[in-house]
Formats: C-alpha cells, structure tokens, sequence
C-alpha cells in the first residue's frame, strides 16, 4: 500500500489478510446493472433442438435454422460456428434466407 | 449510482500527521494527504467514485485516487453504500473456545477489613454481598485455599503459567492463610510442571516487617490502594473511628519500597468527588512515596453518593489524565520511565488491536473466589450467588458460564454498535454496571464521553510514539500481562 501505512499489530494483520483481496478490491465500483438481456442460444427461448407437439419440427415457432444462426449472431458460444472474422468471412453468403437456403451454408474445415 | 461511503472508523492526528483508527478491526493506519482527503469527504457525505475524483482532482492526480480509494476499501475504511439500506444484521457473536483457560484466579482470603473507607464497594451502601452478617465464613480457610490452587492448577489448562492473586477485606488479616497458600501453590505447580505467580492487594496498615520480608523473599507482586497525600487519603481512607490512615500506611510502604526490589510496586488510587488534584496525586505518589507506578480508577458507585464524580468531574479528570498521559509521552520518547499505569495499560491494548467482544476477563480468564470457595465472576462479585460460576471443589459450572458469556457479548449491548470506542471499552465494568444500574448486562452509558475522551487521549500517544519512537511500542508486541486486579 502506498497511501496507507499500517501501524499498529492489528493494521499489519488486516493488511497481510487482505493482500489477496487486491483484484477484487481493486475493481471500479460496480456499475449500475443495465436490462436483463438474454442472450445466447439457451437464453433466447428458441426451441432448435426441440421437437413440436407431433415429434417433429414443422411446427416449432421457429424454424430449426434458427438454431445455427443462434450461435452465429447472438451467442458467444465459440465452437459451434465457423470463424466468421478470422478464417471463414464468406461461410453464409449462399445463405440469404435461413428458412430458405439453410442447406446452402458451407461447411468449414478448420 | 453507487456512492462510497465512510465506514466506521475515528480520526486522529498525531505528531501533525492523520491516522485512522477503524471499527471494529482496531487496526490503525497512518493516512497520506490523499487518503486523508478522501476519508474526510467521504465522512462529510456519500459520494459516487466519480464526484470524488472530480472534486479532489485539482489537488491530486487521478491514478493516486484511483489507488487510494482501492486501498481504503480495502482495509474497510470505505465501502459501497447499496442502496436500500440492506437491513443491519446483528454483528455475529463470536465466543471464544471452551474451556477457556483461567488465566488469573483472585482469591478474597478475607472478606473483613481493619479501614471503613466511606466508598468501599465491599463494605459502603452500595456491597453486594452482606460481609457482616451474611452466611459467608469471614476468612477463607486453609483447606479451601488449597482447593482454590487445585482448581487454578486445572482450570488453567495448558498455560504455563498460573498468576494467584489475593484479595480482601484487607488481604493482609488472613496472613497465616497467605503464607501457606503460596508454599501450597509453589509446591504443586513444580509437580505439575507450572510456574506460579503470585500478587497481591492491600491498604498497606498491616506491613510489618516479617511480612515485609516474606513478600520480598516470595517475589509477591504487591499493589497498594492508597488516595494519595495526606489530607486526600485522610478524606475517605479511615478506620473504624473514623481517623485516616495515612500516617500508619506511609511509612510502612516506604519501609515496603526499601526492602522489596524484586518487582515494580505500584499504588492503586481511587478517584472520587471533589477537586481533583490527579497531577499532585501522581507526584506525591511515585516522587515523594516511591511508587514505580500509579494506576487510578473512578470510584464504583451509584450516582448520588456524595463521593460520586459529577459529569463535571469526570470533564476535569480526562484534562488531568490528558497532560499525564502526554507526560508519558514525553519520557517514552527518550525511553525514560514514566508511572503512569493507566496510559500503558491502553497503549498495549491499541498496540495489539485489540477489539473485544468482552470487556474485561471476568467469567472467562479471570474468576474470583470467596470466601467459602464459591467461584464468581470476578473478586467484585465473589460471595454473590447470583453471579457465582461454580465452586473451588466442584469446578466451573460450564452452563453457568456460557449463560453468562451469551448475555455480555457485546453484539447485546445495542447502544455501544454505534460507538468508535466499543474495540476498547465493550461496555465498561460489568460492576460498575451492577452498581450504577443494578444489571451487569447494561453498558456503562454515563461514562461513555469519558471514555471516548481518555480513548482518542491515549490514541494521539500511541500514534506520536509509532512517530517519534516506534522502538517504545515493540515491548507490547509481547503476549498480555495477566489483569490487573482493583
């Protein structure tokens, strides 16, 4: 500590505990919390991996595409698409539609 | 936003610089002008990290703000205000483990005294336990003294050592009985491999020399109540006719001071209405008498008694003890010896950071034994049943004590949990709370601007010696002393 000098026992003692404590400690004031959005793929309530009522997917309220393009715009999730900004920037240009061209998106080798 | 704001703590200056002294950690750090500026802001009112920087930027540069204030929140002296309040959860209790061991075990060897002193809290209107008529022996037996260091032996668990001290009535009375304890007490603590120490209290009338010569020879700690010159002593310090008893006492303890070398003597001072002369008290005591040191107390009393301080009193003693205790200072300063007892007593105490979930020892590392071997609190109460915690023979009844810790903790006192001193004082004497209050669980309420006063007195002192003679505080880095006994 620079602006503080411990001098009794006790003030060495609570320096010596806190020492640890810096990172945490040393963090800005926290911020006021801002709206409660959920992202990411398991937040957004899309059912991609579900099944409808019938044990298929034509009735879900959202086509099943939606569940790579989930991951693609809205989660942080890494690993389930390809690298849009580094290696792969074109990976969904045959794709303009999802609903319609899903079969079109490329697949990636890393 | 989330505004920062001061957490518990008293400000201090000391040798022209700003300490903090906080609460409830009683650690005490020395402040630079930017921590110092911060805390002064923050104690002004709450502020969000961005008005702060913003109104102390002109005098210090941002990064030195940015890791002041880290180092203030982390050592607790600042913190986050969450808005709303959250609601304040009672401090936790926290005891210390059982069985705790006895430190120090008084033992009244007499509850009869040769001095009527008008305050007495054993004898005056305000006793506890009825000494003249009461069912209690008058003299404590050989027998039970025996127990009594039987029981000191094993309730003082793995220490290694034993402090014994004895008490009256006037001690002395029950010299036979003294004599024998102490050869008792020597013999069994070498079979058991523990060192025994002893002291006592007394009034000083029944020194003669062979007893004398046997404190001396035994390495006795002794400690004298006496008030001070003569027309002080003499006003309240008075056999049972009603003279004073410092021509008898004076010269004795001088004769005392001349042949015991061994340990430092000290005189015990009751304070009471009055003009006080404390500073005339003190030279009398240590220059004209001899005393290594004098330690005064405020008398016990309930309010009214014509011996009690008046909130006046109590004014002008903390601006007496003030210039002692800076005359402590002063002799420490160039490592001289200085006697009064009261400041050191507190230093050690603020040294160590001490914050304490008790106020004193009693029920805990220290106990008294009456008379008949009933075990009290402490020697203020023994004899009391309503404050006994077993007996010599039978031991500590653990229920008894747990009760008594769980009603005194400090987290019950709920007038102390806003108070900066509460580290040092918990409350103050439980005794002093019987007697003013009729309740040992009460807080002291009306000394508290004392002792906040006599607190931040003795604070100032131990900051200009952490300044100008760090060396001094290192003979507190020791482990405490056994309590002293009054």
């Amino acid at each position: 500590m620079k602006h503080l000098k411990a001098v009794n026992s006790k003030a060495e003692r609570v320096d010596r505990a806190t020492a640890g404590d810096v990172v945490a400690l040393q963090r800005p004031p926290q911020q006021p919390a801002g709206p409660h959005i959920p992202l990411g793929c398991s937040l957004v309530f899309s059912p991609g991996w579900e099944a409808d009522r019938a044990g298929g997917t034509a009735g879900l309220c959202q086509p099943v595409e939606r569940d790579l393009f989930d991951c693609h715009i809205g989660c942080y999730w890494p690993a389930q698409v390809p690298d849009q900004l580094n290696h792969a920037p074109d990976w969904t240009a045959k794709c303009a539609a999802a609903q319609k061209d899903w079969r079109k998106i490329d697949l990636v080798f890393p | 936003m989330i505004q920062l704001g001061a957490r518990e703590h008293h400000r201090f200056e000391a040798a022209g610089k700003p300490f903090v002294y906080l609460v409830p950690s009683a650690a005490i750090f020395a402040l630079d002008s930017t921590a110092d500026d911060i805390l002064r802001q923050l104690t002004e009112r709450p502020r969000t990290r961005e008005e702060l920087v913003a109104e102390l930027s002109a005098r210090h540069a941002q990064d030195d703000l940015e890791d002041t204030i880290s180092e203030l929140a982390r050592v607790r002296a600042i913190g986050e205000l969450v808005a709303p309040a959250p609601v304040v959860a009672p401090p936790p209790k926290i005891f210390p483990l059982t069985p705790f061991p006895l430190t120090t075990m008084v033992l009244n060897v007499t509850n009869q005294c040769n001095l009527s002193c008008t305050y007495c809290y054993e004898y005056s209107e305000d006793k506890i336990v009825d000494t003249e008529n009461g069912k209690k022996p008058k003299f404590m037996s050989e027998e039970t003294a025996r127990q009594s260091v039987e029981f000191m032996l094993k309730e003082s668990g793995d220490n290694k050592v034993a402090h014994i001290t004895f008490f009256g009535g006037e001690t002395l009375l029950n010299f036979p009985v003294l004599k024998k304890t102490i050869a008792y007490a020597k013999l069994r603590g070498a079979e058991v491999g523990k060192e025994v120490d002893f002291s006592i209290t007394t009034n000083g009338t029944l020194l003669k020399p062979d007893v004398i010569e046997f404190l001396a020879e035994e390495r006795v700690g002794v400690t004298i109540s006496i008030d001070g010159p003569k027309e002080v002593q003499n006003k309240f310090r008075v056999f049972h006719n009603g003279t004073g008893s410092y021509d008898v006492v004076e010269p004795k303890i001088k004769e005392l001071l001349k042949r015991h070398r061994s340990r430092p003597i000290g005189a015990r001072v009751t304070l009471t209405s009055g003009p006080l002369d404390i500073k005339r008290i003190y030279r009398h005591l240590t220059e004209e008498i001899g005393f290594w040191e004098v330690g005064f107390a405020p008398v016990t009393t309930s309010p009214g008694r014509n011996h009690a301080i008046s909130e006046d009193g109590y004014g002008d003693m903390l601006g007496q003890f003030r210039d002692l205790a800076y005359e402590f200072l002063e002799a420490s300063v160039q490592n001289r010896h200085h006697g009064f007892s009261n400041v050191k007593e507190t230093l050690e105490e603020i040294h160590k950071g001490m914050s304490k979930a008790f106020p004193c020892g009693a029920g805990l590392g220290l106990m008294g034994v009456a008379t008949d071997g009933d075990v009290a609190l402490c020697h203020r109460f023994a004899g009391s049943d309503a404050h006994k915690l077993g007996t010599v023979a039978d031991g500590i009844d653990r229920s008894a004590q747990h009760a008594f810790l769980e009603s005194h903790h400090i987290a019950n006192k709920t007038d102390c949990s806003t108070c900066w001193a509460r580290p040092l004082c918990s409350g103050g004497c439980y005794h002093e709370a019987h007697t003013r209050y009729g309740e040992t669980t009460r807080p002291n309420l009306h000394y508290c601007e004392w002792i906040r006063g006599w607190t931040d007195v003795c604070l100032q002192v131990y900051g200009e010696l952490s300044e100008r003679n760090p060396a001094f505080l290192a003979q507190f880095d020791a482990p405490m002393p056994a309590e002293r006994v009054s």
